[in-house]
């Protein structure tokens, strides 16, 4: 017999797709029958009373949430998101219902020893339910009570060699595409390089001295997995300066059709045959690549590398050998001012350890924002209110047409002083003597 | 319930406090196959739905199993994956970035197995547990936020809708027929913990009405000055206002007709609650993307302003997502994503062809770069 009855969320428990209903009931009676003795430090019952409390939402149609209080792990200013429920008498096994953000390894690789471990810990000190895994990336524990944080952050650290995530006005916890784990496409080292900013900026995680929040994205290529142009100040996007390697013998097998396009990735519909003019040459946005013969061209300098011929034929084309990345910076959510995509500042860059070069880059737009921007200002609406050309400034970085889409279609340029020849102090009575009032 | 000390002394904090560790190095979790032909890649090739082989200049093979997860998933239910992957994966598997779960092999003849044991595991209710599918020109698993099981500014539920819309959407799940790729995102209010923005159909919370004000407790509970500075549209100034007692407290007065329901308020001050039954829903943008393939990334446009919400099937958001992506599946070119599809065919073809209204309400009137939304030409469809 559950303990809240909860006539619409069972509502959500047919369909193909898995049930979080069923799963909640699911744990909420391996809790209440508790074949492995486990000597729970919140309550027992925190499955039945998220069950109830989200039925109550449901017939509301409003959250029972409260803010988050400031709760948190000693010398950490993130990492822990309180929350209470507006209704604990009748909820009291989610009374405080706190998350935690555990930073995710690179990949999202794991192994079932290490996952076991986060299972009992968090059955053990919290409410069982996690998000595997949250927006950002990090794994998150869904739910426990003020003194079991800074246990759990003890077993963590000491018997688990883990950390916590980022929240609230501070870098959050970085994540990364599969990359070169297990993609052809990827143009640097993503876990790599995740990892290392990561570990080099671990005070700016977790202890939040920024106007708001900052996120590194880093997508191994230009089809941008991780979605790091739409949501990252900075967007780490692997790229290639050189040609396209090309292998003519698979060219052909594409178009004889023993290779299937786009590596079957359209199978489900007959779309005929393939039609190399027609599905790569003619869809290529720069017109850089054609037929000679039984060869194929491609003018390299002309490519943009928007990876749709790669895509379609990946048998036969290969990203380049001098590879870098990119660097674009102000992406974010709607909110305040509207969205925005990240903007190209660094065309190029080797992805090369230490990765000195790129720090610099990062430590100085940092340095502008905690001196410029205010509080809950994003880097993309700094870099709106006070100008690409501060952005250039304060990077130490050479204007390049490709960090434009166009050039601006108005002239109100604001020229400094100095690179106006002879400056803007000038004498009034000298203008007279040639021009009468 | 007696309380178990993990060994950490309230009194002494510091004593052997580890911190700044970040978190386990990536390398530790890779399974052999992965950790030897890093950056070896050669190409890769999608079998069936959910299955694909990346193939190494070394000659090894590894074929990943990709299985819909459910973002809130429990212990238990993460223990059964481990179980999986001890059976058949030597203990090994990867999550992505939109919540799937990967189970990898080493030889084809690996796969058949792990997928019928994926497929074969039901819940009481007849749902798969571990459905395999979302790759290539399908419909993968739908990113999301929290909703109202653990979100204090939602204005809709995460978890439900998505499960409403996946089970409708199930049949792109499992198949690949479409012309692209077609990624669905769910952010159940205006902060968008997700990158729904970006997604070719975006599922929006968002609410309709202003601020409540709980002058009582409002200067007690909020710093006034934070959140006035919150608000992106000024529509919020201080105020005296006298309780129906007669006593005079400091509070705010919002400006209704400037509010955009942002809840912006909200977040630095829990006496200005927006939430409400009627008010809140779902909005529908559709036509982004991230990728740079073909044309440049886009943002999602607002296609239906206002659906209520309807707990627990959401069944007219849901009718109105498959309707785009049916007339979408029918319409496109091959390789042409959503949004694409939609400005080669032309906004007001898409509205006529899936059958929405257009509505003053997706005009922007929203600060200057609405004026260029509106257009300037002649060029237009009858």
């Amino acid at each position: 017999m559950p303990k809240h009855e909860t006539p619409m969320l069972d509502q959500l428990e047919t369909g193909p797709w898995p049930s979080f209903v069923t799963d909640i009931k699911e744990e909420a009676a391996r809790r209440a029958k508790n074949e492995g003795n486990v000597e729970f430090q919140i309550p027992v019952d925190v499955c039945d009373d998220i069950l109830g409390v989200l039925e109550l939402s449901y017939k509301h149609g409003r959250t029972h949430w409260k803010h988050g209080g400031i709760v948190g792990v000693f010398g950490y200013g993130g990492g822990v998101i309180g929350r209470y429920c507006d209704q604990p008498e009748m909820f009291p096994g989610v009374a405080h219902f706190h998350t935690l953000r555990v930073n995710q390894p690179g990949g999202k690789f794991y192994t079932t020893e290490y996952l076991r471990q986060l299972c009992d810990l968090w059955e053990f000190r919290g409410s069982g339910l996690t998000n595997m895994h949250g927006s950002t990336g990090d794994i998150i524990f869904l739910g426990t009570t003020t003194p079991q944080l800074e246990e759990i952050f003890y077993e963590l650290t000491h018997k688990y060699n883990q950390d916590l995530g980022g929240s609230g006005s501070n870098l959050r916890t970085p994540s990364d595409c599969v990359g070169q784990a297990r993609c052809e496409y990827a143009c640097y080292d993503t876990q790599a390089l995740c990892y290392d900013l990561t570990q080099t900026y671990q005070d700016e995680l977790h202890r939040p001295a920024f106007p708001y929040k900052f996120k590194f994205k880093f997508d191994g290529c230009p089809n941008c997995c991780v979605a790091s142009i739409a949501r990252a100040d900075i967007s780490f996007i692997g790229t290639w300066r050189d040609d396209i390697r090309i292998d003519q013998e698979a060219v052909q097998a594409y178009i004889g059709g023993e290779l299937k396009p786009n590596a079957g990735a359209h199978m489900g519909r007959d779309w005929g045959k393939f039609d190399i003019q027609k599905e790569v040459i003619d869809l290529c946005p720069t017109e850089c690549m054609w037929m000679d013969g039984k060869e194929l061209k491609i003018d390299n300098k002309e490519c943009t590398r928007c990876m749709h011929c790669i895509n379609v034929m990946p048998r036969a084309l290969r990203i380049g050998n001098d590879r870098g990345l990119s660097m674009l910076v102000g992406a974010k959510a709607p909110i305040l001012d509207g969205a925005q995509m990240s903007t190209m500042l660094v065309p190029f860059i080797k992805a090369e350890e230490p990765y000195d070069e790129i720090k610099e880059i990062i430590e100085k737009i940092w340095d502008w924002w905690m001196e410029e921007g205010k509080n809950r200002e994003r880097l993309g609406e700094l870099m709106k209110r006070q100008g690409f050309q501060k952005l250039l400034e304060v990077t130490e970085l050479q204007p390049d047409p490709r960090m434009v889409k166009e050039p601006r279609s108005n002239p109100y340029i604001f020229w400094k002083e100095e690179e106006v020849e002879g400056g803007w102090s000038r004498d009034i009575n000298e203008f007279r003597k040639y021009h009468k009032r | 319930m007696a309380f178990i000390s993990s060994g950490y002394d309230p009194k002494e904090p510091m004593k052997d406090r580890i911190t700044d560790i970040g978190p386990r190095k990536y390398d530790e979790f890779y399974p052999p196959v992965i950790a030897k032909n890093k950056g070896k890649w050669l190409y890769h090739e999608y079998l069936e739905p959910g299955v694909y082989v990346h193939v190494s200049e070394t000659g090894d093979e590894v074929y990943t199993v990709r299985v819909g997860g459910m973002r809130l998933m429990s212990v238990g239910f993460i223990r059964e994956i481990c179980e999986i992957a001890d059976k058949h994966c030597d203990g090994y598997l990867r999550f992505t970035t939109r919540n799937n779960i990967e189970f990898m092999v080493d030889s084809k003849d690996k796969v058949k197995p792990l997928v019928d044991d994926l497929m074969g595991r039901k819940q009481p209710g007849g749902c798969y547990k571990f459905p395999v599918g979302g790759t290539g020109a399908g419909i993968t698993n739908i990113v999301h936020t929290q909703g109202w099981i653990h979100c204090h500014t939602p204005a809709t539920d995460a978890s439900g809708p998505v499960k409403a819309t996946m089970d409708v959407l199930f049949d792109d799940f499992r198949d690949m027929r479409l012309p692209a790729h077609l990624r669905v995102s769910l952010a159940c209010c205006l902060n968008m913990c997700g990158a729904v923005h970006c997604s070719d159909i975006a599922i929006l919370g968002y609410h309709r009405k202003p601020p409540m004000l709980d002058h009582e407790y409002l200067d007690k509970m909020c710093e006034i000055p934070l959140a006035i500075a919150a608000c992106p549209t000024a529509a919020i100034k201080p105020a005296k206002v006298e309780l129906p007692g007669g006593q005079k407290v400091n509070s705010v007065a919002v400006k209704n007709e400037r509010c955009m329901f942002c809840g912006n308020c909200y977040t630095m001050c829990p006496a200005m609650p927006l939430a409400d039954d009627v008010g809140d829903g779902i909005v529908i943008m559709a036509g982004g993307k991230v990728s740079n393939r073909i044309s440049a990334p886009k943002f999602s446009k607002v296609v239906v302003a206002f659906l209520p919400n309807e707990p627990p099937r959401w069944p007219q958001t849901t009718d109105c997502i498959k309707k785009i992506v049916e007339t979408y599946a029918n319409d496109a070119r091959k390789y042409e994503r959503l949004g694409e599809w939609a400005e080669r065919i032309g906004w007001e073809r898409f509205f006529e062809k899936c059958e929405l209204d257009f509505t003053h309400h997706l005009i922007d009137d929203f600060r200057d770069p609405a004026y260029f939304t509106w257009r300037q030409t002649t060029q237009f469809k009858f």
